[in-house]
């Protein structure tokens, strides 16, 4: 079974070998195919078997060895242990390979002269590696793993090893490799020399450690966004599955609002509303006489806006764990006459708890890292995520600083993770079993679900009024100016003509839209895909280093944005690895970033299903990947509709990472809309913000659909 | 097995989608721009190079300091071409670390002398495309609801009435701010320009990040008076705003905006057409359409109706390298730093 297994992954690479270009394709990439014209002579686009034979390529017959060093223990009859040995061999020496080779190749050709005199000369402007390459090495890795489950590595089981190694290769390349390129940089001086002292003397300041200094503030505010935000979420997610209010079902759609919005668009919301001109304010004054503030500006607005806009997530983490809390336990609690007030404190909310604690944290987290609501609300407010984009684009620019400051984030992110295994570690908090469960939920008590809807009340008017207003920007000549109704914004981001006899898209917003729809589409599916795959894992396997791994996960989830940006051009705009400039790098710093919440949440809902039925499943012969496919998937639906939802609505909205990936081909949306708001064009932003807001809830209502919802029972 | 039908639905639907990456052939010859005007500047640009001269342009929109920061990271593998409405002391700093190529355009000749003077002082690594004059506005609604008179020159900045009424953005973010601190350092002495600076503290309500939000604040009415450069002053007059544009009694400084050729970029002949049209009469012209109020570098190209006049402006005398330089720069920020942020308020 396990080598019938071998076998795609061994035509992946005689495939990778022999046909594909082994390099990558400059100027318009791979997918305009425009290539084929000289394909396959040209060394350009040749594929490695072509550069050997027809190029003299001597160091591509290494993948070649390997390739037929596997095809060989394909076709021996069993004898495990050579053959194992023969795998791991094989794959090491592939990967190694394609390693030494992206080390000794650069863009100036040879980067020792002592493999241009073995060799032979290489011209400048070398490409980097391409898909030929790159499946290769996957084909080599797979080879590595097969080998290694034949060893009796997580139980032989071939599919969990292969996964294993991707995950861990795949955060390697994306995470751990663009990371280690900017922190080198703490340790470089003014001067460019390498030096401890430099990042000694840039580690200890006061500026940063002090009372009122940066990791302070930022501390206060992800500690406050954090609480507030998450016992909103856990009110919503009450009202929503516990009570019979009407409007519930309103509420929970109103309840994800804020997140399918672009995030300077609330700030600038919110100033409209309590900036010291604003809305309320003038009224306040009007009415009252009260002299209008800049309250807003400073702590208190970005924790509004943030409160405002994280709610959602933690909504979204919440409501898969309430949901998933099985009414069995509930129901045994009133059985033994505890009141209702009883049981939701002594069985329901302590079942609650990993996901309570997840989405506390998911939210300190972003809030670490956002940018935008900082940068627009903040005032003189310094967090970290803002100095450090300005160490890097500020007049100092000093990168050495932003390394240091990214390293300080990223040591508070991950202090909290760790704080969030201790308090959850060794406790159960399995609620499906998979024994019949089909009772009633129980509904909240009367004066909790009073409590719940105060919460929630402010909230929802808030919300409600804010994107009244950025609705009705759209449609309004100037905000705030002149408040004559036009359709004249929605012409100019949105147009559509016909001209010559053909449709023009004559919008100004067109080009940025698809761009941003296309990456968004292609990124969600993998983000979660891949989130949920390495959260079933770390849930229910059993490795060395899966600590570590999951550690490893977390990193570029903790960094603000732009560190992730200006780290992915760093690493990736020079061979070995050139994604600069297309598609494919915008799709996998999203993946890459993202992938922590769908992680987070499939965690969260693994915790809730009873391991015996995984075991059941293999006790009935299904391998790991049916029982996942069959079993704990469908199981798991509020936490892969979560995944999919928060993946596809952070690729569309998502703006500091994206700051320094954007290129003339590949324009974001809410780039797009940040500049033309820069510009007073606040019509076309609210126009162009509807538009996403609305195309992102028909996204999300066509994400419920497809996944459906999780029969808890028949 | 509904779930399995929906992945597969969810996967064709991918797969249709990555069809969006296969990108209708563009032309090889197009120039990629680091543009650093504002977005609807960068079109306008766009569009008149590409119908005037019959090339393909293709740009990024940065803001200068973000161009920067991409242009070292790229610096093994430059990918734009020009780094376009670049901040002078910023390109000098890129030409000193090797990665312009000079370039002296034939349009040169037809500069005026200011600019003429700066390309070759920079050797042609750089070629001034237009200046701009410090000053602020003020938000003359709020000015007249809380009766404070007009601030008509530097000094009246520190006029105890201003409490809290002042934006200007910080020297270590941006370079308007940057530019402002040094032009007052200059004109009063460095001890008594961050005395002035320290007593201003307590007036200021924030310093924001990017140098036109000031400004912007005053239009929105968030804040009175808003320290920047008079066209983006004038920028909020002429969207509707009721904000006048002050050029300071004492006299002010100024900033110089360059273009220059990014060494080794993919395109280098494109991006020297692009240096010729943006130094043209016909490329410096597009400011007009789209409201900008810059003073252009061309003898023969036209200012904008309501750009601030020159006559109203009285300029003092200059040195740009005297805070541009590295050590000049980091004496500054952290004189600021002590002196100023930790001023009493």
């Amino acid at each position: 079974m396990k080598r019938r297994s071998l076998g795609p992954w061994l035509g992946v690479g005689w495939f990778a070998f022999v046909v594909l270009p082994w390099n990558a394709i400059g100027g318009q990439g791979f997918f305009a195919f425009n290539w084929i014209a000289t394909y396959p002579l040209d060394v350009r686009v040749a594929s490695a078997t072509v550069q050997w034979l027809h190029h003299g390529r001597l160091w591509l017959l290494l993948p070649l060895l390997v390739l037929l060093t596997a095809s060989f223990v394909m076709l021996r009859p069993a004898g495990r242990s050579r053959e194992s040995w023969l795998l791991i061999v094989a794959g090491s020496a592939g990967l190694l390979g394609v390693l030494a080779i992206a080390l000794a190749i650069d863009i100036t050709g040879w980067t020792s002269p002592v493999f241009g005199a073995v060799f032979g000369p290489l011209p400048r402007r070398q490409p980097g590696l391409g898909y030929g390459a790159a499946l290769f090495a996957l084909a080599a890795l797979m080879f590595l793993c097969h080998g290694l489950a034949l060893r009796g590595w997580v139980k032989g089981d071939a599919f969990v090893a292969g996964s294993i190694g991707l995950a861990l290769s795949l955060v390697g390349v994306f995470t751990l490799f663009p990371i280690s390129r900017l922190f080198v940089r703490a340790f470089v001086d003014q001067d460019g020399k390498l030096s401890l002292a430099a990042l000694l003397a840039r580690f200890v300041n006061s500026k940063v450690w002090g009372i009122g200094g940066v990791v302070w503030n930022t501390l206060e505010l992800g500690l406050l966004t954090a609480v507030s935000a998450t016992l909103l979420a856990l009110a919503f997610a009450l009202i929503v599955t516990r009570t019979r209010l009407p409007g519930r079902n309103l509420i929970s759609m109103l309840a994800v609002l804020p997140m399918i919005t672009p995030p300077f668009v609330i700030g600038l919301a919110l100033i409209m509303l309590f900036g010291r001109s604003g809305a309320l304010n003038a009224l306040l004054e009007l009415v009252f006489g009260i002299v209008p503030t800049r309250w807003i500006y400073g702590l208190p607005g970005v924790w509004l806006a943030q409160t405002l806009a994280l709610t959602p997530v933690a909504y979204l983490v919440l409501a898969g764990v309430v949901d998933g809390i099985s009414p069995m336990f509930e129901e045994a609690a009133q059985t033994l006459r505890a009141s209702r007030f009883q049981t939701f404190t002594t069985v329901t909310l302590p079942l609650m708890l990993p996901g309570l604690v997840n989405a506390f944290l998911i939210v300190f987290i972003e809030s670490l890292a956002d940018f935008g609501n900082p940068l627009l609300l903040g005032g003189n407010l310094e967090v970290l995520s803002v100095s450090i984009y300005f160490a890097i684009v500020g007049v100092q620019q000093d990168p050495g600083r932003a390394a240091v400051l990214a390293i300080i984030l990223l040591g508070l992110s991950l202090g909290l993770f760790l704080l969030q295994r201790r308090l959850l570690a060794r406790r159960s908090f399995v609620t499906i079993s998979g024994k019949g469960e089909g009772a009633p939920r129980i509904a909240l008590p009367p004066a909790l679900t009073g409590i719940a809807a105060a919460i929630v009340l402010p909230w929802v008017v808030l919300a409600v009024v804010v994107y009244a207003m950025i609705f009705a920007g759209g449609f309004f000549e100037k905000w705030g100016l002149n408040h004559a109704l036009t359709l004249r914004h929605y012409a100019t981001t949105f147009g559509v003509g016909f001209a010559d006899g053909s449709l023009q898209w004559t919008g100004g917003a067109w080009t940025s839209f698809t761009t941003t729809l296309t990456i968004a589409a292609i990124s969600a599916p993998l983000t979660a895909s891949f989130g949920l795959l390495v959260a079933w894992l770390i849930n229910r396997q059993r490795f060395a280093g899966r600590s570590a791994f999951e550690f490893v996960t977390m990193l570029s989830f903790a960094m603000p944005g732009t560190v992730v940006g200006i780290s992915y051009i760093l690493a990736f705009n020079a061979p070995p690895i050139e994604l600069a400039y297309t598609g494919i790098i915008l799709v996998a710093c999203f993946v890459f970033r993202d992938m922590t919440t769908s992680l987070r949440a499939g965690l969260a809902a693994l915790s809730q299903i009873d391991p015996s039925l995984d075991e059941a499943s293999a006790t009935m012969r299904a391998d790991s990947f049916t029982t996942l496919r069959r079993i704990v998937l469908p199981l798991m639906r509020p936490a892969v509709i979560a995944a999919l939802v928060y993946s596809f609505v952070s690729a569309m909205t998502s703006i500091s990472a994206v700051i320094f990936l954007t290129s003339p081909r590949f324009d974001m949306a809410t780039v797009n809309i940040v500049g033309r708001a820069e510009v007073g064009e606040y019509g076309y932003a609210s126009a162009y913000a509807t538009v996403l807001i609305v195309v992102m809830l028909l996204a999300v209502l066509l994400i419920r659909m497809l996944v459906g919802r999780r029969q808890m029972s028949s | 097995m509904s779930h399995i039908r929906g992945k597969g639905t969810v996967l064709r639907l991918a797969g249709a989608l990555l069809s969006v990456f296969i990108v209708p052939c563009a032309l090889a010859q197009e120039v990629t721009v680091l543009c650093n005007f504002e977005v609807d500047w960068c079109e306008a640009l766009k569009a008149t190079y590409e119908r005037t001269t019959g090339q393909k342009a293709v740009f990024i929109r940065r803001t200068d300091g973000e161009s920067l920061a991409q242009i070292r990271a790229e610096r093994t593998n430059p990918r734009a071409d020009v780094y376009h409405a670049a901040e002078s002391a910023s390109a000098k700093q890129l030409a000193a670390e090797g990665l312009l190529e000079a370039y002296k355009s034939p349009m040169t000749g037809e500069l005026h002398d200011w600019a003429q003077r700066i390309a070759e002082e920079n050797k042609y690594f750089q070629t001034p495309i237009y200046t701009g004059v410090l000053g602020w506005g003020y938000n003359t609604e709020l000015l007249a609801k809380k009766k404070l008179p007009e601030p008509k020159c530097w000094k009246d900045l520190i006029n105890p009435a201003y409490k809290d009424e002042i934006q200007m953005a910080n020297p270590a973010s941006s370079g308007t701010a940057f530019n402002t601190v040094s032009t007052v350092l200059q004109m009063m002495g460095e001890d008594d320009g961050f005395k002035f600076f320290a007593a201003m503290n307590k007036n200021v309500n924030q310093y924001t990040r990017s140098g036109s939000a000031g400004i912007r604040a005053a239009g929105k009415g968030e804040t009175t008076i808003g320290i920047t450069f008079l066209h983006d002053s004038v920028a909020q007059t002429v969207q509707g705003y009721p904000v006048k544009t002050i050029a300071p009694c004492e006299g002010t400084g100024y900033e110089i905006i360059s273009s220059a050729v990014i060494k080794n970029g993919p395109n280098p002949e494109g991006a020297k057409k692009w240096m010729d049209f943006v130094l043209s009469p016909a490329g410096q012209n597009v400011a007009i359409a789209v409201n900008k109020f810059q003073i252009p570098s061309n003898r023969n190209a036209q200012t904008h109706p309501m750009a601030p006049k020159a006559a109203d402006v009285k300029l003092i005398k200059l040195d740009l390298d005297k805070y541009g330089s590295k050590e000049g720069r980091d004496r500054l920020l952290s004189r600021w730093e002590n002196e100023v942020a930790k001023a009493p308020k």
